[in-house]
């Protein structure tokens, strides 16, 4: 085992976040470690947290984490924010509203960017959810970027996925449509301290009442008020629920087995996309074909036809 | 796979003028690096703990009360201590002409004082980030 | 406003002038700018005339000063009768360092005394906490307790002067010291006079020296108004303002319009509670920001005080006392410069200029060397020669609102009305001030003209002299303010000191009553002016507060 593992698998801050700029940066340095640490991953509960844009995702994780750390447990937050389509660059500010959880050796934060990932999460997250889990985490939590209809990866990554609403946004139930509204394991109706609470209880209750009706479990809608501390044991309560549920019910292999073909087929796309546009030796042929496209002198189907058969030879 | 500049800017102490901070921010983040901001009311040790976490390359420190001459020297202190010299350390804010020398020679890279144009705070930091 | 014939010869005319004059020489020599647009995005003309203004009846909307609409002015003599207070923010290091200069400053003539506290006290922290390291009076006096605030005002005549404290979070508290202070020189807190910022909702927007969450700041506020009317009639228990809301990047119309939303949302927590309008009203008062802007900041001053008058005669306000708007100025911080530091003073009288002529109560002028250290001896003094040659020399307090009638500032007052009332809409579909604070509105709104006007700077769109133009050479400085080393220190033993010599069960008991009204519902001030005469320390009775309240902590917004 190589020396940076092994310092991950202790725990070492330092050590986890250099490894996590390695993946994030897809440096070939990190595959070594990387597969040192994977035997020593699966035992922490992955949650994904989507929802509204100001639905107050990054307070509930703060109190959703500070619970934890009341029953003893470790967790590892990574919060993701776009990344801007035009400079590149991202802002990553939901750090500011988890103060709270500052200078606990028992919680690690790690900001990240959509780097040009659809979806709502980044590409290397498979690759942090690892390292945290492998760190000694019992807990990690996903916060994704808030929601439009494409944000659903999480479920992707995520053992138990919570939808996060807010009353008062009524049509935000209409605009979330299919898709998100379809993902949860658990609804969270969070700022239950402002008007409308019950009404966006009822439409959601009806909603579940509809997708869960030939379900075997029932998808559970809770109220929070997380700046007020209100509604949280109830809610890790129903996430421990949820993974014996998963475990009852054999969908935590299911889960496990789904988060790992994402993890595999990740790192292939990312090795092909590397190989073909970033290494030098290909990367030349790959902008003349792009010119003939252009000039009309070759269609796409047939330069990708070229390119892969170069590679599968 | 081309590497993103990480900044953390924070706000150290008990200043709560965030004006420039935010402004500056913004403008990393049209240059397309990723940045997080701390939010108000950072300790040295909070300031350390989130460079640690987000393996920053830069940590922007701006403060507007008086008090940088503890505060930033606190912070290149801890820095020094827990042997992350490769983080690059700026700061701005109300910092008297005379107090510069010292900070620079306490690990203070650059100091971006009133009137200082976001291109040039942007120019330095690409310019002096370790590789 | 006029009549309708001459009008149309006026239309007439200019049509005429513009096609025949103007454009042609538009022609053969352009004007400066494409487009000449204000600090808030306001188109400016090339020249106003009656046809501007024609909308306008005159005893309706300009009306006469010391009367409704209050357009022109808040007193019937205004500065004719009484100038402007010269009220300059002073504090550094320690209470006795804080008092000579005050003794200084009123030695050289200002009239009304302003105190600025350090980042710990601002949030209720007593030099010794974790969180004042390095911060001990360096942006201004370190008061922690009664004792301080002793020695802050030993020697002046509290009962003569008036005193204005820019405390938020706290503000209770240390207006509680000044109060038992006064008390215990045996002058009736019927009679002594001043204002305490107290205004918590542009903390949240702009200022940042918050502690607790919206609701319980409310309440304590409104505390501050029942005390105050009941107990101490003269002063003013809070200055709703808008100056820090500009220097976190707001455009004028900006400032006032989210200005004097907190005023009525304060005004309306107040009739919450039951409290008669026509008794807490007349002891609001303003704090409005000059910036370089000449025009539009006296068409702001204005615009504050027609808006203001409107609004609260809707809420019910029946007594002219409770209309009229009263407002001290500050000159724009963020206007100064590190670059050629002197040439501030220029910009500082252009500033404090528009603010007299928009008819401020009570002004403070910036010192040249303000964007490098706090104030010099000799810099607040010219300073304050900057006001009273204004005063003095220029003629221009000779009568009351000179610039009404301008067609221009007419007009500008005008539209800086109509946008203010177009945010007021905005703000009330977002379900009010405090759930627009809690969504971002404001803060995203100053973010986005703070960045704007970073831009134009920083693209050469805009002009500053000295920093993207006009530039020189020369690094050498201006002697600064240097502050004493040891204070830090010396606070800090002083705080130990007190600890030991108070009478400790006593302190203990007030702080355990105050903590019961707290989790209660009664008027809090009472309680705490008990803690403070016992010596307990601001910490102390803050920590009280916040471990009932809670502290607020705040999205990330840029």
């Amino acid at each position: 085992m190589n020396d940076v593992a092994s310092k991950v698998l202790t725990g070492d801050p330092r050590s986890i976040a250099r490894l996590i700029t390695l993946v994030e940066n897809s440096s070939p340095e990190a595959a070594s470690t990387m597969k040192d640490i994977h035997p020593h991953t699966g035992n922490a509960h992955v949650i994904g947290i989507t929802g509204v844009m100001g639905g107050g995702k990054s307070t509930l994780i703060c109190e959703i984490t500070r619970e934890y750390r009341k029953q003893g447990k470790t967790v590892g937050i990574i919060a993701i924010d776009p990344t801007s389509p035009f400079s590149g660059g991202a802002l990553l500010g939901d750090r500011v509203r988890m103060v709270k959880l500052a200078m606990d050796e028992g919680v690690f934060i790690r900001s990240m960017g959509t780097r040009g990932m659809l979806g709502g999460l980044t590409s290397a997250v498979y690759d942090v959810v690892e390292i945290l889990d492998a760190s000694g985490k019992d807990v990690v939590i996903v916060e994704t970027v808030g929601v439009g209809q494409a944000e659903v990866d999480v479920i992707k990554v995520a053992d138990t996925t919570l939808v996060v609403l807010v009353p008062g946004l009524g049509d935000s139930i209409q605009t979330i449509k299919a898709g998100v509204m379809e993902i949860a394991d658990i609804y969270i109706i969070n700022k239950a301290d402002r008007p409308g609470v019950d009404q966006a209880v009822a439409e959601v209750e009806s909603l579940v009442d509809i997708e869960c009706s030939n379900r075997d479990r029932k998808i559970p809608v809770l109220t929070t008020s997380a700046k007020n501390g209100k509604g949280i044991v109830a809610l890790v309560d129903e996430i421990k629920k949820h993974k014996e549920y998963l475990k009852k019910s054999k969908e935590f292999d299911v889960q496990r087995r789904k988060r790992y073909e994402g993890e595999l087929v990740e790192i292939i796309r990312k090795r092909l996309m590397n190989f073909i546009f970033d290494e030098s030796k290909f990367k030349d042929k790959v902008e003349l074909l792009i010119d003939q496209i252009f000039k009309k002198e070759m269609d796409p189907y047939t330069a990708a036809d070229e390119i892969l058969g170069k590679i599968l030879k | 796979m081309e590497r993103k500049i990480r900044v953390l800017v924070a706000k150290p102490g008990l200043d709560g003028h965030d004006r420039g901070a935010k402004i500056v921010a913004r403008a990393l983040r049209n240059a397309g690096m990723e940045v997080i901001y701390t939010g108000l009311h950072q300790t040295a040790d909070m300031i350390v703990e989130t460079a640690v976490q987000e393996d920053v390359d830069v940590i922007g420190l701006s403060l507007l009360s008086g008090a940088h001459m503890t505060l930033f020297r606190d912070i290149t202190k801890l820095l020094k201590d827990k042997d992350m010299r490769d983080v690059l350390v700026v700061g701005g804010g109300v910092i008297p002409e005379e107090d510069v020398p010292v900070l620079k020679k306490a690990g203070v890279a650059g100091v971006f004082g009133p009137g200082t144009r976001t291109e040039d705070i942007v120019d330095f930091i690409r310019k002096n980030v370790k590789p | 406003m006029y009549d309708k014939k001459e009008l149309n010869r006026i239309k007439e005319k200019k049509i005429d002038w513009e096609k025949n004059r103007y454009s042609k020489l538009v022609r053969i020599h352009p004007e400066r700018k494409d487009k000449f647009e204000n600090l808030s995005g306001t188109e400016i003309k090339n020249i106003y005339t009656p046809e501007d203004i024609e909308h306008l009846e005159y005893n309706k909307d300009i009306g006469f000063p010391g009367e409704y609409p209050f357009l022109r002015g808040v007193h019937s003599t205004m500065h004719r009768g009484r100038l402007w207070t010269m009220r300059q923010f002073a504090g550094f290091g320690s209470a006795e360092e804080t008092n000579e200069r005050y003794k200084y400053l009123l030695e050289h003539g200002e009239t009304g005394l302003s105190v600025a506290f350090d980042y710990p006290t601002l949030y209720g922290y007593d030099t010794d906490h974790l969180l004042a390291r390095g911060e001990f009076g360096k942006c201004g006096v370190a008061i922690s307790s009664l004792k301080d605030m002793e020695i802050l005002f030993d020697g002046i005549p509290v009962d003569d002067v008036t005193t204005s404290m820019t405390i938020n979070g706290p503000a209770a508290i240390v207006w509680a010291m000044y109060v038992a202070n006064a008390e215990n020189r045996g002058i009736s807190k019927k009679i002594i006079g001043g204002t305490i910022q107290n205004d918590i909702l542009k903390e949240y927007i702009a200022q940042k020296s918050f502690i607790f969450p919206p609701a319980p700041s409310m309440r304590l506020i409104v505390d501050t108004f029942e005390y105050g009317f009941k107990q101490v009639p003269r002063w003013n228990t809070i200055s709703i303002s808008g100056y820090h809301i500009r220097e976190a990047g707001s455009t004028a119309v900006q400032e006032l319009a989210f200005t004097l939303g907190d005023g009525i949302e304060y005004v309306k927590a107040a009739m919450k509670r039951g409290l008669d309008i026509d008794k807490f009203a007349p002891r609001l008062s303003f704090f409005f920001n000059a910036h370089n802007d000449f025009f539009e900041e006296i068409a702001k001053y204005r615009a504050a005080r027609r808006i203001w008058a409107k609004e609260l005669k809707k809420l019910g306000a029946k007594k002219s006392r409770s209309l009229l708007m009263r407002f001290h100025t500050q000159t724009a911080g963020c206007t100064l410069t590190a670059q050629q530091p002197e040439i501030n003073i220029v910009r500082v009288t252009m500033q404090a200029l528009s603010a007299v002529l928009g008819g401020t109560q009570s002004l403070h002028t910036n010192s040249m060397d303000e964007a490098l250290a706090l104030p010099s001896e000799k810099a607040v003094r010219i300073a304050l020669r900057t006001q009273q040659i204004i005063a003095e020399e220029s003629g221009v307090t000779d009568t009351i609102d000179p610039l009404g009638g301008s067609y221009y500032i007419e007009w500008l007052t005008d539209k800086m009305e109509e946008k203010t009332y177009e945010y007021f809409d905005r703000v009330e579909k977002l379900g009010g001030v405090i759930s627009a604070i809690e969504k971002g509105f404001f803060q995203r709104e100053i973010a986005e003209s703070a960045y704007k006007y970073q831009r134009e700077i920083d693209e050469n769109r805009r002009t500053i002299v000295g920093v993207n133009d006009y530039k020189i050479d020369d690094k050498r400085s201006i002697p600064l303010l240097k502050m004493d080393e040891e204070g830090e220190q010396r606070q800090i033993n002083r705080l130990e000191k007190l600890r030991k010599e108070r009478n400790n069960s006593k302190t203990e008991k007030n702080l355990k009553r105050l903590r019961k009204a707290a989790e209660g519902d009664e008027n809090m001030m009472p309680y705490i002016l008990d803690c403070v005469h016992s010596y307990a320390t601001l910490g102390e009775t803050c920590d009280v507060l916040r471990g009932v309240f809670g502290e607020y902590v705040e999205p990330a917004i840029y």
